[in-house]
């Protein structure tokens, strides 16, 4: 097992005033075992740095290191790492055995021993009674599992993982989700995870990466990142429905914006308490209700329990935010007060 | 298209028997001939059902010596020259396009795309147009008379590289870096990953190339002065073109026979692969 440091890394493609530099001085440390995920929306760099750290894309500057070797300039299969790719990339004429068995062929292991490693992660993935069949004929899951299976028999130092679930359905997403955590809670292995969905993100990391634009907005807990987002950009990014970011209410100071989110908000049942505002939309989402009201100029977002009885369409009516739930944030670089 | 209407089908039906018949019925004539006597064969008409010369024609033939045969090389030789240079031109080809398109989909250098331009270029390059100064090259190398000669020449092609490149990059990129994970160097990967994901590629090629190389004329026209590199297609012209004798029609007719038996048993054995090969997608 080993640690991530991540120092002062660049990318940069094309030579150059041309150049495009897609990734900005980054820097993180991911501990020894700890399984942080990656997120952002889509061209926002966190691929890249994933390859980077698996050796598939050159770093154009900074260092990466895995446990206390740096490895900018060692080849992928010696990094002691292994990935598991978006779409699985299993070799489609070798049977599920030999798929997971081929980079042990290729590093010499001897036949048994490949058998007890194969076996073994076999065991662990519910993929015994697969072993002979070809990729074509298993299902997306078993798939998946067998991608995970291709990474676990190499018993890297650390795993990666590039948007592994997003070719799944959503229940068997789910499924696979819960699968992982077991498996990371079983190996003990550090991994990274990339995804650019913000549940898979707030459900498996025991920290993530909050990614924008190529630059790392937020590094932290799921419960640091969804209590105190460290920018507009996280606070709008994590959570569904997002915060509300209001650049005008009452009582607000020019050059800042204040953020709600949508189930801190509660309606007053008292006059004159809160702030008024005129019903736009009601969406009823079962177990709760989304209000989507106007105020002032703003639109914002209530989520309310469905038991309780809601404002219609065209009303006004008054809500106040809940105690301490109130973020600031500075308007002009985004970044909280 | 379904349609289901009487005369259409009668209709396409007689295109298909006629477009049949104008393809069998002279091979059905090269097939009885090839049972005839010489004698029967000079007169006119020609007969149009089987004799029973057939098995001591092919005899002749094949062995080169008895009746009416001109001081030549017996067939079977020139099935041997020919099977050789056939193959010798299906496997290299294919083997030196598949390299080649590895190389241009798969590695970064200088000049990649410039090499591509240049391969694909020489399709408009076959023999028939460079044949003088090819012959003067393959000739200096002192290759006249060799399989060497009758193959190399022939063996670069721009079709199958091109093949194999469009297919190559149909193959995700992903395989590629997880094979790299895995450890496996380039040519590792090449020959565990690739070339059993071009197998039915490869398959629908040979059958092609094979035609193409059992088919030549001109090249060994040109390559071969000694009788014994005389490929088969040779063989046959030079039993027609007898101007000192009479035409041998009933031996010629055999060897002709001979000669469309090879192609005719490469497609037939591989048609299966080699439609998959030509439409599949599947990977």
């Amino acid at each position: 097992m080993a640690s991530i440091t991540l120092t002062h890394i660049q990318k940069t493609y094309g030579q150059g005033a041309k150049g495009n530099t897609v990734i900005q001085d980054f820097n993180a440390e991911i501990k020894d075992g700890e399984f942080v995920v990656i997120v952002g929306p889509s061209g926002c760099g966190k691929s890249t740095l994933l390859r980077m750290v698996a050796g598939l894309e050159e770093i154009s500057k900074g260092e990466i290191a895995i446990g206390n070797r740096v490895v900018n300039q060692i080849e992928p299969a010696d990094r002691d790492i292994a990935m598991v790719f978006q779409n699985y990339a299993l070799y489609p004429h070798m049977s599920v055995f030999d798929n997971m068995a081929y980079g042990l062929k290729i590093a010499n292991k001897s036949a048994e021993e490949i058998k007890t490693r194969v076996d073994k992660a076999a065991g662990i993935l519910e993929l015994g009674h697969l072993l002979q069949r070809k990729p074509r004929e298993l299902s997306g899951g078993q798939r998946q599992r067998v991608a995970m299976g291709r990474a676990i028999v190499r018993q890297p130092q650390v795993f990666l993982f590039d948007e592994p679930l997003s070719n799944l359905d959503a229940k068997l997403r789910a499924q696979t989700r819960l699968e992982i955590q077991k498996l990371h809670r079983e190996l003990g292995i550090t991994s990274l995870f990339v995804t650019h969905d913000q549940v898979e993100a707030m459900t498996l990391a025991q920290r993530m990466i909050v990614m924008n634009g190529g630059v790392m907005e937020q590094f932290g807990t799921p419960e640091e990142v969804y209590n105190r987002p460290a920018s507009t950009f996280v606070a709008s990014f994590i959570g569904s429905p997002p915060m509300n970011l209001l650049k005008q209410a009452p009582g607000l100071p020019a050059g800042q914006i204040l953020g709600i989110r949508p189930e801190h908000l509660e309606l007053s049942h008292q006059p004159h308490v809160g702030w008024e505002m005129t019903v736009d939309t009601v969406e009823l989402l079962g177990a709760e209700r989304l209000v989507h009201a106007r105020l002032g100029s703003e639109t914002l977002t209530l989520r309310l329990d469905a038991s309780l009885s809601a404002p219609k369409t065209g009303e006004t009516f008054r809500a106040t935010a809940k105690e301490g739930c109130l973020h600031y944030f500075n308007a002009e670089t985004g970044k909280r007060l | 298209m379904i349609e289901r209407n009487r005369w259409l089908n009668l209709v396409t039906h007689l295109v298909l028997c006629i477009g049949v018949v104008v393809i069998v019925f002279p091979i059905y004539l090269a097939l009885v001939g090839s049972t005839h006597s010489a004698q029967e064969m000079a007169q006119s008409p020609i007969p149009i059902w089987f004799g029973n010369e057939g098995f001591t024609n092919f005899k002749t033939i094949l062995m080169g010596e008895g009746e009416g045969v001109r001081n030549q090389l017996p067939v079977s030789r020139m099935m041997w020259v020919s099977l050789v240079t056939a193959l010798c031109i299906a496997f290299g080809k294919i083997s030196i396009s598949l390299l080649s398109a590895f190389a241009i989909v798969y590695f970064q250098f200088p000049f990649r795309k410039t090499v591509f331009w240049g391969i694909f270029i020489t399709l408009m390059l076959p023999v028939e147009v460079r044949i003088a100064p090819t012959y003067k090259v393959i000739a200096d190398f002192g290759m006249v008379n060799s399989f060497a000669g009758l193959t190399i020449p022939l063996i670069a092609s721009a079709t199958a590289t091109f093949l194999f490149r469009q297919f190559f990059l149909t193959v995700p990129d992903e395989l590629a870096e997880a094979a790299k994970m895995d450890g496996a160097k380039p040519m590792r990967f090449f020959w565990d990953v690739l070339i059993p994901l071009s197998k039915t590629s490869m398959a629908a090629l040979f059958v092609i190339q094979f035609i193409y190389g059992w088919n030549q004329y001109l090249w060994p026209l040109l390559m071969s002065t000694e009788e014994r590199m005389y490929p088969i297609v040779m063989g046959i012209r030079n039993m027609t073109a007898g101007a000192d004798s009479q035409v041998q029609w009933n031996l010629a007719m055999a060897t002709a026979i001979l000669a469309l038996l090879p192609p005719a048993l490469v497609v037939v054995l591989m048609q299966k692969w080699f439609i998959k090969g030509l439409v599949d997608t599947e990977k």
